[in-house]
């Protein structure tokens, strides 16, 4: 009975978290935005101590529970598992704890957040390694289905279902670490269950440490037990020594897959017997910074205007490149640049919410994986705060539209050689006709000559650094007016 | 990277390769035409009625239907939503089919020109009415000296066109020649089209060689261009002008563009010196034939088994000194249609043409953009595909899709429909905030539209359409 209410919440949370990760339209997050808020290391990092009060009370009652229905990256693993499950029965035998490999990686992590090698930490952070997983690897598949669909309601005349651009590698870097992380949890998964997160995992470590303590765990009835071993070889954590009628607590993700698979009754989730001390724990709060490779590219190509000479027909447009950038922008909301670095797990939700194709993870040192600004596809729209919204650890903070309008995240510049103006001889201003403050004013390119061609005037104070006019410039790859990051955002 | 691309182009072919199967398996894939289209069984469809004129000066019989070979159906080639533009070719096979077809059923008039279809028109049905087996006596070609681009207004290049058309049309005489669209940047750029460099003299000796039957003009634009070239009727001898001409334009060209003139003016002018007209835009590129729902109720009601395309064709062809309507029919249902209109023309009562004046001023009322979808402005250098947005944003208006204010009650639905079928119609490179108002298309438009105004008109709709602040 209990396994089941466990099976269902897990699957609902499982699936409204997928599903939040693979939304584009930003239905899901008003429905499923709160689970991300929930998980224990982005409360953390968010500072939302009663979240994080209400998981520590959580687990000293009912021991590890958070890692059967709450944990995306712990529900995944039970999937992986129960299916080796339905091809070898009771594959599973008592293990002893593997207390170095276990308090290494948690001293490991501690240590890399507290001195700053925070990608090494956050590679194993099981809701950030989930995110990154559904992210690269699964919001590209649904929205190749969508797509599909799409099509198929093209044909129809039906606006039901509408095509979103794909763009599968928004970052090599992070797509292999992605599929690393997807292939390593899932084989280690389907060999020995919830080993990952025994042994790798530091929130299933720290959580260990509050559940020994638990009031309420799967106790064995002794004088019921007729040590038949089968609820040790159906234990996905390996943590029923059915010899000694004992359980390691600290492993133990209170499944309740045993208390259904003992014949005799022998196992009940109750509070045992003799009590023990309740001791809490430390929760540590510290600021992240992150290194990795980097991989930057840029090329250059001649552009060319076509001709007119017959009817019909469409020129070559060509694909922008992203110009590099002094100072990398951050989403409006994420207050600056060490907001964000101090708070993101970079769990890329952010980034599958964004509708513009403007942020993807960082390739920089510090900032690995954390969400980017760049406008090549689109530009940050007013009308949208998806990102903001989305964030479940406070990196990008929420903000209203109008908020939003009056952040300067950044400021344009402007770059003589590219103007279309000047190249091509002919009238543009179409940064200055989209841009959504009236930063620019269109002066004429000859300070003598009232009628000459006009070129782009920014006056920065007023620039929110949104990005329209980069993308919208008509100058390619590379865009006549592109935007410089503010490490701290100020409000105009 | 590769990968990412591999799969995008995939799904374009296998997208592409299933709306080719569609449009083959039901026969129309015209979404415009399709509610038009429907009620005549192709059987039905007349090989010996159809309607002729005759041409005065060479006694010729002109088919009242004559075939723009101006919108000729493509195999489809969707662009990628990137942008990035693969070549659509013309569907050969199709139009030797749609050329034998008019040919068998009475048509004898072939309107083509160099420019058309990027500059493929002109092979394309030479190999075409060569195709068809009828004698080179049968049919009529009519062609244009389309020299708009500066680098074409030197003599020797007009006249390399000009033979060129013969080469590419298989011939060895043109029946109609026509100076391409004059008016268009008014005398200055007609007198070094055409002027300067000799090309109209060259013509006038061509039509004495006998290479030239009849030699024309097409107007559209300047007013100037054409009141200078019909006062000067007996140095020339027009043996026809081509002009545009439907029930809308006949007294309301001037109220949807006053750069424009009604098509009244420019039919009687031609009538008072007994210059045969032909007509092109009939049907305005089309938009007559998908009007807003209550007009399209409105002359159902009074014909309920003609098309609404069959009005604006017997409007054209009412005028007794037409000698041809021109139609680009793209699909064998258009053809088909316009046959069963032509064969033979049932001429309008005088209550008719009351009843479609009033239409009329109906259609003016809607705040459709003028657009007839010729391509004339294409290619745009910045990208834009600026037919494209004009023809979803007409559909939308007709459909009652353009939202005025977010307290309509349709504005939800509106809006969506608005904005992904834009989406669909428009890749996003090619939309109109692209549009940096250059303004070099604008003098390539035969309707005078100022694309850049209202492209950026558009965009500022739809920019607010997005941020829901209408």
């Amino acid at each position: 009975m209990l396994r089941i209410v466990r099976v269902i919440i897990a699957t609902v949370v499982f699936a409204l978290v997928t599903l939040l990760f693979f939304d584009f339209t930003g239905t899901m997050s008003g429905v499923a935005g709160w689970i991300p808020k929930i998980q224990f290391l982005p409360a953390v990092l968010a500072l939302n101590l009663l979240v994080v009060a209400i998981l520590v009370v959580l687990t000293l009652v009912c021991g590890r529970i958070y890692c059967s229905v709450i944990c995306p990256l712990g529900i995944f693993q039970d999937v992986v598992s129960w299916l080796h499950g339905k091809f070898k029965k009771n594959r599973f035998a008592y293990k002893p704890e593997m207390k170095v490999v276990r308090y290494g990686f948690l001293i490991l992590f501690v240590a890399t957040l507290l001195l700053g090698f925070g990608s090494i930490a956050g590679i194993i952070e099981p809701y950030s390694a989930f995110g990154r997983i559904m992210s690269n690897i699964f919001q590209p598949l649904y929205i190749l289905g969508n797509n599909a669909l799409a099509d198929v309601a093209e044909k129809n005349d039906s606006v039901m279902f509408y095509h979103v651009d794909l763009w599968w590698i928004k970052s090599l870097a992070v797509f292999i670490i992605a599929v690393a992380t997807f292939l390593i949890v899932s084989l280690i998964a389907w060999i020995g269950g919830r080993l990952y997160c025994n042994t790798v995992c530091p929130v299933g470590t720290m959580l260990g440490f509050l559940s020994r303590f638990a009031w309420l765990k799967p106790v064995i009835d002794a004088d019921k037990c007729n040590k038949c071993g089968l609820c040790a070889r159906n234990c996905k954590s390996q943590c029923i020594n059915f010899k000694e009628h004992e359980i390691d607590y600290s492993r133990c993700v209170a499944c309740m897959d045993c208390i259904g698979k003992c014949h005799k009754n022998a196992i009940s989730f109750s509070h045992p017997k003799k009590t023990q001390k309740d001791e809490a724990e430390n929760v540590d709060t510290s600021k992240r910074a992150f290194i990795a490779t980097a991989v930057t590219l840029a090329s250059a190509s001649v552009s060319e205007t076509q001709a007119k000479k017959v009817d019909g027909g469409l020129a070559v447009v060509e694909d922008k490149v992203a110009p590099t950038r002094k100072t990398a922008i951050t989403p409006a909301g994420s207050v600056s640049a060490k907001n964000v670095q101090q708070h993101c797990t970079a769990c890329q939700l952010c980034i599958t919410a964004c509708p513009n194709g403007v942020l993807r993870p960082s390739t920089d040192i510090e900032t690995f994986m954390q969400p980017q600004m760049s406008y090549e596809r689109g530009y940050c729209r007013p009308e949208c705060t998806r990102c903001a919204d989305a964030c479940p650890v406070g990196a990008i903070k929420p903000i209203t539209v109008e908020e939003k309008s009056s952040t300067q995240i950044g400021h344009a510049v402007w770059i003589k050689k590219n103007c279309i103006p000047l190249t091509d001889g002919v009238e543009c201003g179409n940064c200055a006709r989209h841009c959504p403050s009236g930063a620019i004013m269109m002066v004429p390119s000859d300070e003598k000559d009232e009628t000459s061609l006009k070129i782009p005037a920014i006056d920065t104070e007023v620039c929110i650094g949104c990005g329209a006019c980069e993308n919208l410039c008509p100058a390619r790859p590379f865009s006549a007016i592109y935007v410089e990051g503010h490490e701290v955002h100020r409000t105009i | 990277m590769a990968q990412k691309i591999n799969r995008r182009r995939f799904l374009k072919l296998f997208g592409a390769g299933s709306a080719v199967l569609t449009a083959s398996l039901y026969g129309c894939d015209n979404k415009a035409q399709k509610t038009v289209m429907k009620e005549k069984a192709p059987g039905d469809v007349p090989t010996d009625k159809m309607t002729y004129r005759v041409n005065p000066k060479t006694k010729d019989k002109i088919s009242i239907l004559g075939y723009g070979m101006m919108r000729l159906p493509n195999i489809e080639q969707k662009e990628s939503k990137d942008g990035k533009p693969t070549e659509s070719v013309i569907d050969q096979e199709q139009v030797n089919r749609l050329v034998k077809y008019a040919l068998d059923h009475g048509v004898n008039y072939f309107d083509t020109s160099p420019a058309y279809c990027k500059g493929h028109s002109e092979e394309a049905t030479g190999i075409a009415l060569k195709a068809s087996g009828y004698d080179r006596s049968k049919y009529f070609v009519a062609t244009k000296l389309s020299n708009f681009s500066p680098d074409t207004w030197s003599r020797e290049a007009g006249i390399k066109m000009y033979h060129d058309s013969m080469k590419y049309l298989q011939v060895d005489y043109i029946d109609y020649l026509l100076l391409h669209a004059v008016g268009g940047g008014g005398m200055e750029n007609f007198n070094k089209r055409y002027m300067d460099n000799g090309m109209l003299d060259f013509l006038v000796a061509e039509r004495e060689a006998g290479r030239i039957k009849n030699l024309g003009f097409s107007y559209h634009g300047d007013i100037e261009v054409f009141d200078y070239l019909l006062a000067n009727h007996d140095k020339y001898k027009w043996d026809f002008v081509q002009i545009q001409l439907n029930y809308v334009d006949w007294l309301h060209a001037k109220e949807t563009n006053p750069r424009n003139t009604n098509a009244e003016y420019l039919y009687n002018e031609l009538k008072k010196r007994n210059i045969p007209a032909i007509i092109m835009e009939p049907l305005l590129g089309g938009r007559l034939s998908k009007l807003p729902d209550h007009v399209v109720a409105r002359l159902k009601q009074r014909r309920p088994e003609d098309s609404v395309a069959s009005w604006a064709f017997r409007y054209a062809g009412h005028h007794d000194r037409v000698l041809t309507v021109l139609s680009g029919m793209t699909y064998m249902e258009h053809l088909q249609d316009n046959l069963c209109t032509f064969s033979p023309l049932v001429d309008l009562t005088p209550d008719d043409l009351d009843f479609l004046e009033e239409t009329a001023k109906l259609i003016v009322s809607y705040p459709t953009v003028q657009c007839n979808d010729c391509k004339y402005c294409m290619p745009c250098p910045y990208g834009i595909d600026i037919p494209a947005i004009f023809v979803h944003y007409n559909k939308c208006v007709n459909e009652g899709n353009v939202p005025k204010d977010a307290r309509d009650p349709n504005y939800a639905k509106a809006r969506k429909a608005f904005l992904v079928g834009y989406d669909r119609a428009v890749a996003k490179v090619r939309q109109a905030d692209h549009c940096i108002g250059c303004g070099q298309c604008a003098p390539h438009c035969p309707q005078n539209i100022n694309i850049p105004e209202e492209l950026h008109r558009i965009d500022g709709f739809i920019d607010r359409l997005k941020q829901g602040i209408l």
